[in-house]
């Protein structure tokens, strides 16, 4: 079916789809309209899935967290601020193993406030211990929420997910998107059945006990076990999906990069802007690449040095700052990933974007140059700058 | 399934269950927290009329009943609060200082 939505119709269709059994649900721009669309598909009885309208998003994810070890499905959409709120609890829901799905629809955390795109609430959460993956598009939107359930409900996996767009690029943006009929999202996702769950009255069941020191470790071991399971589980699930639709998802995508000497590695709707600057180039005999990361959590590091092995100069771009005064999160990752390439390409971070800057293909064509500079001189020069903020100092 | 009664500190993590969850009722049976208390309640059975106050007031459901009758202490679970040394009318408890059981 093609239609055009933006991306935050698209993951309520999704949801609706889908038909989870609760959605704990609390408004905060820009990802209000996913609660939003979701209450008329309770109303129009398009679904029977229990509404819980809370008090903060404290409290939807309590209800999330309660609701999935009950063994129920439960859903729940939040940016920023809200995910700020919700960040004891994003540690609950995945040290307790429960394979809830949120829809982060990602915008700066503050402060200044600021209601814009960049990734500083979900980069806040990325050691809770959830599954990450980030959208492109409207459609990448839509495509990860469906894979979501099938990911994180796996037995060896049971870990919950955090499925991120774009805030106002993509989630307000009206883009042609191809859905899947209902029955075919349906049969996807398949019946949740948990081998533990609260209401399983046979079977009494105590979640998420005091751990003390002789017993937590061991947890988190198991834990983070899963977290390794979960690579090979999105794969497999990304080869089920493109069977029912057609479309193909890896840990992350790799654009121009059979050849590339010059590549960039960043996330989501940016990519767009990219692909335009690397087809540019490309045009001019350059040899640019891009890797889209899609999955930042569990982090593909083993595949991205075989991704970036034959390049001769790599630019991370972070929409995040991550005040480590030494780089943004994503350049942290990749950078580290590179250590044990006997070869290694020169890598610069880029922070850009932030609180919704804008970039364009100019400014992208302006990193690859720094890039072949890099290459040509062996001279990196300043290891992590900034892009896009006015200055009395000119730099690309 | 994994029970808690053949769970202890040597367990393997590969052992263990995901988010520590315990898929029975009643495990803090074999958990020993008598080892936090402080001071300890000693039983006097001739003094005591089996009036039951201690039991309902104790927060550690440490008193334990048979038949109708209370019986000594379940010094596992006993924190020592004295709690059933204020509530009995009978001299049929007194406190000691200290944890251990004499």
């Amino acid at each position: 079916m093609s239609h055009r939505l933006s991306g935050n119709e698209a993951v309520a269709y999704a949801m609706k789809q889908i038909n989870p059994d609760v959605m704990g649900a609390f408004p905060i721009t820009p990802s209000t309209e996913i609660p939003e669309y979701f209450a008329q598909y309770v109303a129009n009885g398009e679904v029977n899935t229990e509404y819980v309208a809370v008090e903060s998003e404290h409290s939807s994810m309590s209800v999330c967290i309660a609701a999935q070890a009950a063994g129920a499905r439960a859903v729940c959409a939040t940016s920023s601020c809200g995910l700020a709120l919700m960040y004891e609890l994003l540690y609950v829901a995945a040290s307790c193993r429960l394979p809830i799905t949120l829809a982060c629809v990602n915008r700066a955390l503050s402060g200044p406030i600021n209601i814009n795109h960049d990734y500083s609430d979900s980069m806040g959460g990325r050691d809770a211990g959830w599954i990450q993956i980030y959208a492109e598009n409207n459609q990448e939107a839509y495509d990860n929420f469906i894979m979501a359930m099938p990911i994180g409900e796996h037995p060896g996996v049971r870990l919950p997910v955090m499925t991120c767009m774009d805030g106002f690029i993509t989630s307000h943006a009206v883009e042609n998107i191809e859905l899947l009929e209902t029955d075919v999202v349906r049969r996807f996702i398949g019946e949740y059945n948990p081998e533990h769950y609260l209401l399983k009255k046979e079977n009494p069941l105590a979640v998420g006990p005091y751990d003390l020191s002789p017993y937590y470790m061991e947890h988190k071991v198991l834990q983070a076990e899963a977290m390794k399971v979960a690579r090979t589980r999105i794969l497999e699930v990304a080869t089920k999906f493109e069977k029912i639709s057609g479309r193909s998802y890896g840990l992350f995508e790799e654009y121009r990069m059979e050849d590339a000497e010059l590549a960039l590695v960043l996330m989501g709707s940016t990519a767009g802007t990219a692909k335009a600057a690397v087809n540019k180039l490309r045009e001019d005999g350059v040899k640019a690449g891009l890797v889209k990361i899609r999955v930042f959590r569990p982090f593909p590091g083993e595949e991205l040095v075989r991704a970036l092995a034959g390049t001769r100069a790599v630019a991370v771009m972070d929409k995040s700052e991550g005040f480590s005064g030494g780089g943004g999160p994503l350049f942290a990752e990749t950078r580290s990933a590179l250590y044990d390439l006997k070869e290694r390409p020169y890598m610069i971070d880029i922070v850009y974007g932030l609180g919704g800057r804008d970039v364009k293909v100019e400014d992208i064509e302006k990193v690859f140059g720094r890039l072949a500079d890099i290459a040509m001189t062996g001279e990196i020069g300043p290891l992590y700058t900034h892009m896009g903020q006015r200055s009395k100092e000119e730099r690309a | 399934m994994i029970y808690a009664k053949d769970i202890n500190e040597h367990t393997p993590w590969q052992d263990l269950t995901p988010g520590g969850e315990i898929y029975e009722p009643g495990t803090a049976r074999l958990f020993n927290t008598g080892s936090w208390r402080t001071n300890t309640p000693v039983f006097h059975e001739e003094a005591c009329k089996h009036c039951m106050l201690c039991v309902p007031f104790c927060p550690d459901n440490a008193i334990p009943v048979r038949d109708g009758k209370r019986l000594d202490f379940d010094y596992m679970h006993c924190k020592g609060c004295g709690i059933c040394e204020e509530v009995c009318p009978f001299p049929a408890i007194t406190m000691v200082s200290g944890g251990a059981v004499k």
